[in-house]
């Protein structure tokens, strides 16, 4: 599998670490109410799709960035790539 | 059909014209008081204790293919109870007991062979991490025992013992553990359900559940709608996928683990060999091949196939302990669809729907559980009550923070 980076072009997968559902970048904000549950989703209920899944690849191997890699779970095929500080903002 | 010594002269000296179907091939009934989902190892062991142990005369196995072609067709076939927690010895301890005696209940031959399980260490940490790992085990009622180089040299002559950065300080031995014909099991345990009386259903999909005041009433499959008392759901790598049908999200993700196999050579390796250094594991089967594997790939995955930076990973692992490896040629590689919980732990356990029950997250270690699974798993559905056995591996448990995290590496499903 590559990994077309959006600054250094097309990168194997060996350069990176994944971690998983892009959910994770919205970490529920402390003080709202049923926080628990809110934590208890964020943390374990992620995404599991048969399909289009949109997930954080670290490029550790590399320049060290954050990527949120569109893929399709069941070809393996990659549909699009942006760096995780642009979604962020 | 029975399988006997004397059932097996006559067919010999009769061309073997009188062998009957290990199980029949059905259409489903109407109506079932258990359904279970999922036609692999642990459903069919499921379906067979049901019948067995809980004396559930109306128990039908629905599977979306073929039986025996899903993981327990394609693992590395190795059991073992050498954990770590006081949650899971016990299972697995019991999982191998029942191992011990499968073929005897099943009436079939799965090659169930002990041949010793062996965890090598090479740094003092390691020694004392498993020498704390073999006391636990062995509090635990499990067998265990701690090697030093010498006793590995004569069993093991040819692994690389002075490497400069990963010599081999000794071992932790389970003489108990050892490998079992994992197509094997899942023939054994359908011909011994059969017999009992469970329809095995075969090319059978399950499309939706029908639920009425939280309660399912049966399910629309592939060959029309089956009613039912209860549901047990034992898909493995696609629970997400079947339990996304009630809405329901579940603390797993789905990632591919690769195995391998070698060409076949001459009788080498006499057991189960882990590497202690990076992720290798490795034995050898009856028919010579090299039955190898390693860490799964590390991202979601369906696809049934992985990446070759896995394979490399793998094979340089495999380098590491025994550089005579790399003299051998690669025959064939596969992938497998796995649940990876967000503990490294199994769930069995009811769900918010009363009369369904869930039995999933086995990570890529639900080969050597197959038989307490589905015992367990019978319990909760027969009774309504957890096994004993099973009591802490609750849905519930990431929620109210009692997880059971063998490797302590946290809620990240690629690092159990």
């Amino acid at each position: 599998m590559y990994i077309e980076h959006p600054l250094l072009g097309s990168r194997s997968i060996d350069e990176f670490i994944y971690y998983g559902d892009a959910s994770l970048l919205k970490r529920p904000v402390f003080n709202q109410n049923k926080i628990l549950e809110k934590f208890h989703k964020y943390l374990y209920l992620r995404k599991n799709p048969n399909g289009i899944h949109s997930e954080l690849w670290f490029h550790l191997y590399g320049d060290r960035s954050w990527l949120i890699v569109e893929r399709d779970t069941k070809t393996h095929e990659i549909r699009n790539v942006i760096l995780a500080n642009k979604e962020l903002g | 059909m029975n399988y006997n010594f004397l059932k097996l002269l006559i067919e010999g000296l009769n061309n073997n014209k009188g062998w009957l179907k290990t199980w029949e091939n059905v259409n489903p009934k109407k109506h079932y008081d258990i359904i279970v989902i999922g036609g692999g190892g642990h459903g069919l062991a499921t379906a067979f204790y049901l019948a067995s142990e809980y004396k559930e005369m109306n128990v039908a196995v629905l599977e979306r293919g073929d039986i025996g072609l899903g993981n327990v067709g394609r693992n590395t076939t190795i059991i073992r109870s050498n954990y770590l927690l006081k949650e899971n010895i016990p299972f697995y301890e019991f999982s191998l007991k029942l191992w011990e005696g499968l073929e005897k209940s099943l009436n079939y031959n799965a090659m169930v062979s002990q041949r010793g399980v062996l965890n090598i260490f090479h740094s003092d940490y390691q020694r004392d991490a498993y020498t704390r790992r073999g006391n636990s085990m062995i509090l635990n009622g499990a067998d265990a025992e701690l090697l030093n180089v010498d006793e590995i040299k004569r069993m093991y002559p040819f692994f690389d013992y002075d490497n400069a950065r990963f010599p081999v300080k000794g071992g932790l031995l389970q003489r108990r553990g050892g490998t079992v014909r994992h197509d094997a099991v899942a023939w054994g345990y359908a011909h011994a359900a059969n017999k009992l009386g469970v329809d095995i259903i075969q090319n059978c999909e399950v499309i939706n559940f029908r639920i009425k005041k939280n309660k399912v009433e049966g399910v629309d499959t592939s060959k029309g709608y089956i009613s039912c008392k209860k549901v047990g759901c034992a898909v493995a790598g696609s629970s997400s996928i079947l339990l996304s049908k009630l809405n329901m999200q579940l603390p797993i993700e789905s990632h591919v683990l690769q195995a391998f196999v070698s060409e076949s050579l001459k009788p080498v390796i006499s057991g189960v060999v882990t590497f202690g250094a990076g992720h290798f594991y490795i034995s050898q089967s009856n028919k010579g091949g090299l039955v190898f594997g390693g860490d799964i790939d590390g991202y979601n995955s369906y696809a049934q196939r992985g990446n070759l930076a896995t394979l490399e990973d793998v094979c340089e692992s495999g380098m590491a302990l025994m550089p005579m490896l790399g003299n051998c040629r690669l025959l064939r590689t596969w992938g497998g669809t796995m649940d990876m919980s967000m503990d490294g732990s199994p769930i069995i356990d009811k769900i918010h729907i009363k009369n369904i029950f869930l039995n999933a997250g086995w990570c890529y270690g639900g080969f050597k559980a197959t038989p307490a699974s589905g015992w367990c798993f019978a319990h909760l559905i027969s009774t309504g009550k957890p096994h004993k056995l099973i009591s802490d591996f609750t849905l519930n448990r990431f929620y109210d923070g009692s997880i059971i995290d063998e490797k302590g590496q946290g809620a990240q499903p690629n690092l159990h």
